[in-house]
């Protein structure tokens, strides 16, 4: 396993002692191959391909044995300029780009984009009720499935698969109705500045009742098989531990602070999209660890069905009402439907457009080429995505295109707890901890 | 010619939007054929030119807490003499920010963190703007803060110049500014006094320049389709 000629890292390569190259053997292996070299000081590069490190994460670890006594993060593989090109087009077609971002909750990113962007054009109070109880219910169903890829590729990391197959089983579903509601799995760019982009098809109400029905009986599955499992506990209880006074000062939100017993959730605090309105508690546990936060995702998955059963509810007596605003010089002219030909245009629009209104042609045209303008300022309007605080810091200088765009990813601020949860535990546990917080790389490196 | 029109000329580049204290704080103007407001020019011939303003410094009281904030900032500052610690208060869309100078911005930023009046005990992290018209002030770090036990939100913005791209870190009072700092320094180039390891975090270590600059171009390639030719997006016409 010494490999004297190492295609990737030449031992010549590094100043600082020789270069091994681990893939997949046993540590006895590995440590009789160090031979004299074990007294020495050894760093381990975990990743940045690694099937266990939740993405593009490099880890850099220094180890003791299996001690790890100093960690550290590589971050940027992900890294796609969003916020940069952003800044090269208009303020709707900004939404295609930051649904991107953190890819497990894409619904997230628009959502905090759009309500900056309206209260930038001071159209808030504008919003009609139907596009808010959209968001809150797209927004809920996401939190669903953003938080079963959270359990099942934390399983699957310390080796329970079955804990995987169901969470993406049941992820489908979500993925499903999303499909169905927006036409796309991900990156719907469908929560839109002023609404939403579409109206909810015929039959989605009942295709949601349903789902809900459903995962009332597979939800249970899962506490069943993780939370009294001895091994499943013993990986995750007293792994990952921060505090309080800890989450704070490293900026956590999310699980991980409400994991401390702290009731923190900007949908109580803060109430964007009408969230004041709906019931639900928030979901705390008081042990700090990674068991913790496995357990407040399990919890917030039913407040969630909650909360999207009440969306449904309202939506049942919103049939027809609007989803975008009414300005007609904000508002996206256009609507989808499904022709012989597949989606495109409504026929029913086009016909507008060219047959019967020039106005309507005038603000069809100048909206989709030119876009609107955005009054200047800056502002943050953060919301709670399924691993924290998200907001996007929006500033506009006036013109049809974000002057800048921002994202606070939890994710990104999250990681940089690593070092706090790893220092000084085994490296099985470095992976249970970062496992704790969720980091999505596309959020974290945008 | 009205009394509305005099002194004014025919060229209609010169008929900037009127608002004297505002023009103050214009940062930058744009031209271009639309956008226009104030002008009865709509032909689009005049090459037509509006400034960048900014919204205006806000006048006492500013309403609601952002009163009880700013008094016991105020209060700590004037124990202090560090009164010009705050340069301007900018309220706008319910969200308020303290523009505070460079230098002062560590005990303004221990003080909101540890005054029991204040308590903005989370950090949201900083995020670098590049205004390049705003000459002197090119670089801009903003904070926002967060007040858990108040349940408040306030921003702070320091501006630094090109020339001189420095700003007092805040990982020691703010820990989750480390990365963040980080990442305004590798996207903007502004240097944080003080921070312990000042690297790249994006981009890759040898990465030459700074890419979320005004000044640096976004890139990409004209992209063939059905032999028409779709040029980089920066090279598009655009409406600004």
């Amino acid at each position: 396993m010494t490999t004297e000629q190492d295609f990737y890292a030449d031992p010549s390569e590094t100043s600082q002692g020789r270069v091994f190259t681990v893939t997949g053997q046993d540590w006895d292996s590995i440590t009789e191959g160090l031979g004299d070299a074990a007294e020495e000081r050894i760093v381990v590069n975990m990743g940045p391909q690694h099937p266990s490190t939740h993405g593009v994460l490099r880890l850099i670890l220094e180890i003791e044995g299996e001690t790890v006594t100093e960690a550290r993060c590589g971050i940027g593989y992900l890294h796609t300029g969003i916020e940069k090109n952003m800044e090269y087009r208009t303020w709707v077609q900004g939404t295609t780009f930051c649904t991107r971002m953190d890819y497990l909750s894409p619904f997230f990113n628009e959502a905090t984009y759009a309500l900056g962007v309206e209260r930038l054009l001071d159209i808030e109070d504008d919003i009609p009720e139907k596009a808010s109880v959209m968001r809150v219910l797209l927004m809920e169903l996401n939190r669903i499935s953003s938080h079963l890829v959270a359990v099942a590729t934390g399983g699957m990391e310390i080796g329970a698969l079955t804990v995987m197959t169901m969470g993406f089983r049941e992820r489908e579903l979500v993925l499903d109705l999303f499909e169905l509601i927006t036409g796309l799995r991900m990156n719907h760019a469908f929560i839109r500045p002023g609404g939403v982009a579409q109206d909810l098809p015929p039959g989605a109400l009942d295709e949601i009742r349903d789902f809900v029905a459903l995962m009332k009986k597979r939800l249970p599955e899962y506490a069943a098989l993780c939370n009294a499992n001895p091994i499943f506990r013993a990986r995750l209880e007293n792994v990952g531990h921060l505090d309080l006074a800890g989450c704070l000062a490293l900026g956590l939100s999310g699980p991980p602070l409400r994991a401390t017993g702290y009731a923190w959730d900007l949908r109580k605090s803060e109430p964007y999209c009408g969230y004041e309105d709906y019931d639900f508690e928030v979901q705390t546990w008081d042990s700090s660890d990674a068991y913790g936060r496995f357990r407040i995702r399990l919890n917030e998955m039913w407040e969630s069905l909650k909360l999207i059963e009440q969306a449904a509810d309202r939506l049942a007596d919103l049939e027809g009402a609007p989803v975008m605003v009414a300005d007609k010089k904000i508002a996206w002219p256009s609507q989808l439907s499904i022709g012989s030909d597949g989606m495109g245009n409504s026929l029913d629009h086009i016909r507008h457009i060219m047959g019967e209104s020039m106005e309507a042609l005038i603000h069809h045209f100048k909206l989709v080429t030119e876009g609107f303008r955005v009054p200047p300022g800056q502002v943050y309007v953060p919301v709670e995505s399924p691993r924290g605080e998200l907001g996007a810091h929006v500033v506009s200088d006036g013109g049809t295109r974000p002057f800048r765009a921002h994202f606070r990813d939890p994710s990104f601020t999250n990681l940089q707890a690593t070092s706090v949860m790893a220092e000084g535990g085994m490296i099985a546990d470095v992976i249970v901890a970062i496992a704790s917080i969720d980091p999505v790389m596309g959020g974290v490196d945008r | 010619m009205t009394e509305d029109n005099q002194g004014k000329t025919q060229d209609p580049s010169n008929d900037l939007v009127a608002g004297d204290q505002e023009i103050s704080r214009a940062v930058g103007s744009r031209s271009g054929m639309f956008g226009v407001k104030g002008t009865g020019d709509t032909s689009g011939y005049g090459g037509l030119q509006s400034p960048t303003v900014y919204p205006d410094d806000a006048q006492r009281p500013y309403g609601g807490w952002f009163d009880e904030v700013a008094d016991a900032l105020e209060t700590r500052l004037r124990e202090t003499d560090l009164d010009a610690a705050i340069e301007r208060v900018v309220v706008h869309r319910g969200e308020i920010t303290f523009h505070v100078r460079r230098e002062d911005l560590a005990f303004v930023a221990q003080m909101l963190r540890d005054d029991e009046n204040l308590r903005f005990e989370f950090c949201a992290g900083v995020s670098g703007v590049n205004y390049p018209d705003d000459t002197g002030r090119e670089l801009h770090a903003v904070y926002h803060l967060l007040s858990m036990t108040h349940n408040r939100r306030i921003r702070l913005e320091v501006s630094c110049p090109d020339a001189d791209p420095h700003i007092p870190s805040l990982v020691s009072i703010y820990p989750t500014n480390d990365w963040h700092e980080r990442e305004a320094w590798d996207m903007f180039g502004i240097q944080f006094d003080g921070h312990p390891a000042m690297t790249r975090i994006l981009m890759p270590d040898d990465w030459p320049g700074h890419p979320q600059r005004k000044d640096y171009p976004l890139g990409g390639i004209p992209v063939e389709y059905k032999g028409g030719s779709v040029p980089p997006p920066d090279q598009r016409r655009s409406y600004n």
